[in-house]
């Protein structure tokens, strides 16, 4: 069937309406819809190449001893695997690709408030990351501080950590101005009859994240010059034999990073709070609190950020203190997990690729929250810090969370925008290697850990061999689906079937206007009279 | 709208040289007290002290230097909002600091 339609290329809506012409009219263009798909296929880019390194440190724990690089080699490939995958792919990830694509709409705006803002916002990505790169190649090396740069190794080691840490500081600035544009937008451009009660899920979730976007990323960027000071002019802010701290570096940048934790899963979880109604065919469940609960998720998580020190030094005072706080974002976590289920309740479901991708988003979310609950406990956590649990943990939270919502988010709205569609038999083949592969994978790295296994080691002892050659065959596993979902969508997009109308039967705004979009969004400005999972009026503003 | 108004009022605001002097003068005052504290024996009180003269030296450059309190209440919300956030970080960072 689909290759009677396979002559004609995307064409319609934004995708023809533009004053430029070739690659000028991706790269400097102000359009929201153009800036997200330039977005998207930058941080699928880096996200191959974060996939490649992992695959390389799979390979290389397939035995124990060498088996495919040095252990200087290995330092460096998890360290840039790490910052590939968190800087360049999954803190943009869902807020700027799929934020900037549908958010506008689904309030019922034709742009972002600042669009030139938004185009430098996307530069900034570009320069942050060819800048990153750059760190890989010259002067000492690729960094081997793992991702988080602590000092004091950070500050003496040979390697390019000065260059690297500056591209993650402008990667920053991107950070902040997406969360700038996008609080504002939400607040000014919502359409008539818009109000907050009417407001998509998804939406919520982005303004909850802008706010940490803007609140907590200026604290890394400081941080990250003050480890370039120390590195270059010797100042001592983290040296205690000059009166500094090595332990204050932890706090400054996990008062970034745990927040950022957050940044990476809360638009996860709105995308899910829009597949999963949509694919019930049911009203989502405790609307309010879902909303209430990104933004109580979004305060409650930057305060949490001492459990990644308990092992640190830091006072038993401090960790009882921040022991509690991380218990207490549990909670409207798990109230988000518990209103999905309700949704699904009676619910007429239909299995489809990206409510399968959002089943499963459940699952392995679930899973990651509550390995991560044994690690907020300091009594456990001091038994399995720094092992392969910790790894096993927040790969679940972020890939099997993330990673699975961002893939659910482009096989629900990319069809939308390109107006063909994927097959359904491959992606959900596709899907099912991928839950496979991904769990023999991650879960088998949890029992390593509990086993004793560390993480950032290049050799183990021969008792903990057979569980990592399974978890390396996971990886293949998970790698196979990945491509064949990746191949599936390409094909899909570019000359599949025709994608028209409302087939998923939405009910928020994306899916009354043309598809693909007109660069305006709507013909003319709708006038919201219902609420985004208000089935029964579905394809009316 | 009354935020553009008041933002339009403020910043034609003009604060007269006086003014200006006056806190000039407090500010160089306020770092002579922080020198003079650190000769004073007040233990573990001696952060608390350096901490309560920076706060009142800043809030002296934002409100009057930099406006803020000729501006809307708008921003005056965000700022707080800001400062908030950033008295929270450092408080909790000092659960550490003060019991280690």
């Amino acid at each position: 069937m689909s290759s009677d339609a396979t002559v004609t290329p995307v064409t319609g809506g934004f995708w023809e309406d533009t004053g430029k012409r070739g690659i000028a009219s991706w790269i400097f263009s102000t359009d929201h819809k153009r800036i997200g798909l330039l977005y998207l296929y930058s941080v699928l880019g880096f996200f191959l190449v974060g996939v490649f390194l992992g695959v390389l440190i799979r390979l290389e724990l397939m035995a124990p001893g060498p088996t495919i690089m040095t252990a200087k080699t290995y330092n460096a490939v998890f360290t840039v695997h790490g910052v590939v995958m968190i800087f360049l792919f999954i803190i943009p990830g869902i807020p700027a690709s799929f934020g900037n694509l549908v958010m506008p709409i689904q309030i019922g705006a034709r742009d972002v408030a600042f669009p030139r803002l938004n185009l430098l916002s996307w530069w900034l990505y570009a320069i942050g990351a060819v800048i990153v790169l750059t760190s890989l190649f010259t002067g000492g090396g690729a960094p081997d501080t793992g991702w988080t740069f602590y000092v004091p190794f950070s500050a003496r080691t040979g390697t390019n950590v000065s260059l690297a840490v500056f591209g993650v500081f402008v990667l920053g600035f991107s950070s902040i101005l997406t969360g700038v544009n996008f609080v504002t937008t939400i607040h000014r451009l919502r359409a008539e009859g818009m109000n907050w009660g009417r407001l998509p899920l998804f939406v919520w979730s982005l303004y909850a994240t802008a706010w940490v976007q803007i609140l907590a990323t200026p604290i890394v960027a400081i941080t990250l010059l003050m480890v370039i000071a120390e590195r270059t002019l010797g100042v001592g802010l983290f040296d205690p034999s000059r009166g500094g701290d090595p332990v204050m570096y932890q706090h400054l940048f996990w008062i970034y990073s745990h927040p950022a934790v957050y940044i990476m899963i809360l638009p996860a979880m709105g995308v899910i709070s829009e597949v999963i109604p949509v694919f019930s065919r049911k009203p989502i469940f405790g609307y309010k609190m879902i909303a209430v609960s990104s933004v109580a998720i979004a305060a409650a998580g930057s305060v949490v950020w001492g459990h990644h020190m308990f092992t640190s030094g830091m006072s038993d005072t401090a960790v009882m203190v921040f022991s509690f706080l991380t218990f207490v974002v549990a909670i409207p976590s798990a109230i988000k997990v518990f209103n999905w289920v309700s949704t699904l309740y009676r619910g007429s479901i239909s299995l489809e690729a990206p409510m399968l991708f959002a089943l499963s988003f459940i699952l392995l979310f679930s899973i990651g929250g509550l390995s991560g609950l044994i690690l907020g406990a300091a009594a456990t956590d001091i038994h399995v810090h720094d092992t392969h649990f910790v790894v096993g943990h927040f790969h679940y939270v972020m890939f099997g969370g993330t990673g699975f919502a961002f893939f659910a988010a482009a096989h629900y709205w990319l069809p939308k925008f390109y107006g063909r569609r994927y097959k359904e038999k491959p992606a959900i083949v596709a899907w099912a290697l991928m839950f496979v592969g991904f769990n023999v994978m991650y879960f088998t790295m949890q029992v390593l850990g509990m086993k004793g296994m560390p993480r950032r080691y290049f050799d183990y002892l021969p008792e903990f061999a057979r569980l990592n050659f399974v978890a390396t065959v996971g990886s293949w596993i998970l790698v196979t689906g990945l491509i064949i979902m990746l191949v599936n969508l390409w094909r899909g997009l570019l000359k599949g079937e025709p994608f028209e109308g409302n087939p998923w039967g939405g009910a928020s705004l994306e899916w009354i206007t043309a598809t693909p979009p007109p660069t305006e969004n709507f013909e003319e400005d709708p006038v919201v009279t219902h609420g985004p999972y208000d089935f029964k009026r579905a394809g009316e503003p | 709208m009354s935020d553009h108004d008041a933002h339009k009022e403020g910043s034609v605001h003009i604060v007269s040289y006086g003014q200006l002097v006056a806190v000039w003068v407090s500010l160089l005052l306020l770092t002579v007290t922080t020198v003079a504290v650190t000769r004073v024996d007040l233990g573990a009180g001696k952060v608390w002290a350096a901490l309560a003269i920076a706060c009142v030296k800043s809030g002296l450059v934002i409100a009057f230097f930099m406006h803020m309190k000729y501006e809307a209440r708008l921003f005056r919300i965000i700022f707080f909002v800001a400062l908030v956030t950033l008295a929270v970080f450092i408080g909790l960072t000092f659960f550490d600091v003060l019991y280690r």
